[in-house]
């Protein structure tokens, strides 16, 4: 009886005695979810695109944030820093279609999957030869973004917010926009959901698959550089966080594999959802459930809809 | 025979010849060869690169400025594990063929799986303050070494520390402390002998594991913390974990002063990370910081300034790259010894292991090496392979470390008898032979 108390009554009990600390849970959980769900984001555009899933994700997000502060560290001025980045983000996504993507051309979806493996190793021993892997302190100030915290006094405690957390979720919440509008309304956009709903059919059209692999792997480099630099002002920017960058699959698990909304909605209740869990279930176990509620979550959804919450329902006749 | 063949012919015994005369030297060179299994990329770089530079810069320097150990040059070669338990094992077992005389695994999870390997190849495993802390069991690890201190002496010292701020160990009877740790073999390492301490002073001990996923988001964690207000936490953390934690106490306010690190959470790019507000901060420690010792001021002469070292000027003397300069003090000494125990120059892993065994570091010897004030006197014995040395607790100024605290003896008296009896259970566990190696004389 008493571990049905801890389970079902206690963690409700505590969040009724300290509100405070409950919605504390909801922010970090809530700013957490944006940033998982910005860097599903990359997946989902570059997933929809080629049907691949881009294992180097996770690493181009290192590598944006560590280019960034590379050229500042030369001695560039921070804003300067930001559009050299950004060309060399398009210089990535160009060398990444033209050496990897098409040359692999109709070959199956596994082996494109395998190559961004490849991708990634590579990412990683580029990115360490030129910046070395000690962590980087992120420009935040130099780029305008706020430092400290609002604290206020209420549901008799106190509740701190994070001057920098508020940014990221603003600058997240700005971005999810645009590349939805981006993407719904602009021709580029409709071409993007042509060569998503088929290769062959786009081609026929005149849509040039190369273009758009090169638009989609840029903008995931333009969402991988926003992350770096939002989750490297939370803590620094090191090669620890293409870590992180993992915590998006049980998003995409949840929201699915080729929906924008679902990566936004997948990304809040995963974030949500692991700090409440951890914060008021993981002392029963000793803690340390954050790591895999995220999964525990997403596959609980996946029981009732297999497709995840926004994705498609695929029938094939066999 | 034409002259043809006979030039072929003339030109291959040239050039056989001047290959033979190219290797019979190198051959002929006496070297010792010292494998440094350092990790410079990967999650853990930011801590792993000060250490590893540390370790090369000292050896070379003792290679530059003495022509290596007692006449003896040292062959050191790196080898990239990236805080990789199997990478490390590779590492291991590619290296151990060409005469390793000694291993640091730098990992507590590499050197779980070298502890049978190395004991069985007879090869000593040097994990300086890391590793399993029961290896400091002598007659049960004749192979591994952990001085200057085991994390159980480490926690035990922590705890005396908050005792003296207490106002005395009766005073810790009630008290909460929070243990964050990295959720992996080094950082449940002191959980035991707190849980033991925690029994017998009646404090509360907290755990707060954070996995190394989610290093960089300790928002939770923190969260815990927050809720249960811990009077004081212990870090036993490392990598992109330290400057995470301290940024993340600074954030949820947490008094610096009552955050105190494991000797591996203190490094300074640690405490930078948490910038003013990291002031106070606290960290173990066995040596000091800074570059005011004639021994780091030699490495900056024959080796940095000179282009040999990975090092960047201003980070030499910080306190992870000494880290790195004490480790390599320890190899030195290690075969030097050796060297004296046995007369010979080429010393091999088990003389090595005979050197460490009878490892006296004095003051006096300190006092040679240009580290005077740089570290505590070690001394190891047959049966005591940590030596239990003293520690003392540094405090960032916003700036650097500086010494918090004297030097402080770790509870020996609690600590020994459970290593004794964790090692016991070890050896149980793992049908562990008995000790066939004679002790040194005097050890």
């Amino acid at each position: 009886m008493d571990i049905l108390y801890k389970v079902l009554i206690d963690p409700f009990v505590q969040m009724g005695a300290a509100p405070d600390l409950l919605v504390q849970t909801v922010w970090e959980g809530l700013v957490s979810g944006v940033l998982y769900a910005l860097i599903a984001l990359g997946f989902v555009l570059i997933f929809k695109a080629s049907g691949v899933f881009n294992f180097a994700q996770g690493i181009m997000v290192v590598f944006a944030g560590l280019t960034l502060v590379g050229f500042h560290e030369m001695g560039v001025p921070a804003i300067l820093a930001v559009i050299l980045t950004l060309g060399v983000m398009f210089l990535l996504a160009v060398s990444v279609e033209r050496v990897v993507l098409r040359p692999l051309v109709n070959q199956p979806d596994i082996i494109l999957f395998m190559a961004t493996f490849g991708i990634t190793y590579l990412l990683i021993g580029f990115g360490e030869l030129i910046f070395g892997g000690n962590p980087k302190r992120m420009i935040a100030e130099e780029l305008y973004l706020p430092t400290g915290s609002i604290e206020f006094q209420t549901l008799g405690g106190f509740v701190q917010l994070q001057k920098i957390d508020i940014a990221a979720a603003v600058i997240a919440a700005i971005m999810i926009a645009a590349l939805a509008f981006f993407f719904q309304t602009t021709r580029i956009g409709r071409a993007l959901r042509a060569v998503a709903d088929s290769h062959k059919a786009a081609l026929s059209v005149g849509i040039s698959l190369n273009q758009i692999w090169v638009i989609v792997w840029f903008t995931a480099g333009i969402v991988a550089l926003v992350t770096g630099i939002m989750w490297g002002a939370r803590s620094d920017v090191s090669f620890a966080l293409q870590v992180i960058a993992l915590k998006a699959l049980p998003v995409l698990i949840l929201g699915g594999f080729t929906s924008v909304p679902g990566a936004i909605v997948g990304g809040l209740i995963i974030g949500i959802g692991e700090k409440i869990g951890e914060f008021y279930w993981g002392p029963l176990v000793g803690g340390g459930i954050e790591s895999w509620l995220a999964y525990f979550i997403a596959l609980g959804f996946l029981l009732f809809r297999p497709q995840g919450l926004f994705g498609e329902k695929i029938i094939e006749r066999i | 025979m034409n002259i043809r063949k006979l030039a072929l012919g003339t030109a291959m015994a040239v050039l056989t010849g001047v290959s033979t005369a190219a290797v019979v030297p190198a051959q002929a060179q006496e070297q010792i060869y010292v494998p440094l299994l350092t990790y410079r990329t990967g999650s853990f770089a930011g801590s792993g690169i000060p250490i590893a530079d540390g370790m090369a810069d000292y050896l070379r320097m003792l290679n530059e400025r003495d022509g290596g150990i007692g006449g003896v040059k040292l062959l050191v070669e790196e080898c990239e594990t990236g805080y990789d338990t199997k990478k490390g094992v590779e590492c291991y077992e590619s290296t151990k063929g060409k005469g390793a005389v000694i291993y640091n695994p730098y990992s507590t999870g590499i050197t779980l799986q070298l502890i049978p390997k190395a004991s069985a190849d007879k090869i000593p495993v040097l994990s300086m303050a890391y590793g399993l802390s029961a290896a400091a069991v002598g007659n049960t690890f004749p192979w591994i070494y952990n001085p200057p201190v085991t994390y159980w002496d480490g926690a035990s010292v922590f705890i005396k520390h908050v005792a003296e701020k207490e106002g005395g160990l009766d005073k810790l009877k009630g008290k909460k402390i929070g243990l964050i740790h990295l959720d992996a073999p080094f950082g449940k390492e002191p959980i035991a002998v707190l849980e033991n301490l925690a029994k017998e002073f009646g404090f509360e001990l907290k755990l707060y594991p954070v996995a190394a996923a989610d290093m960089q988001n300790q928002g939770s964690v923190w969260l815990n913390i927050r809720r249960d207000r811990p009077d004081w936490i212990y870090n036993q953390g490392w990598g992109a974990m330290n400057p995470t934690a301290v940024k993340e106490a600074a954030k949820n306010n947490y008094p610096m002063e009552k955050l105190v690190g494991v000797w591996w959470a203190g490094g300074d790019d640690d405490a930078r990370a948490g910038g003013d507000q990291a002031k106070g901060y606290k960290s173990l420690n066995f040596h000091a910081s800074g570059s005011n010792f004639p021994v780091i001021q030699d490495i900056q002469k024959h080796v940095v300034d000179k282009g040999f070292s990975k090092v960047p000027k201003d980070k030499v003397g910080e306190n992870l790259y000494n880290r790195g300069v004490y480790n390599s003090m320890l190899i030195a000494e290690a075969i030097r010894t050796a060297q004296k125990i046995t007369g010979k120059k080429v010393v091999n892993a088990e003389d090595v292991r005979r050197g460490l065994e009878a490892l006296d570091v004095t003051e006096a010897r300190l006092g040679e090496m240009g580290m005077k004030g740089f570290a505590a006197p070690v001394k190891l014995s047959c049966d005591d392979h940590s030596g239990h040395n003293k520690v003392y607790v540094a405090q960032w100024d916003g700036t650097k470390w500086t010494q918090g605290s004297d030097w402080m003896e770790p509870m020996k008296d609690k600590v020994r008898p459970l290593l004794e009896s964790a090692a016991k259970d070890y050896a149980a566990a793992n049908t562990w032979p008995a000790r066939s190696e004679p002790c040194q004389k005097g050890s």
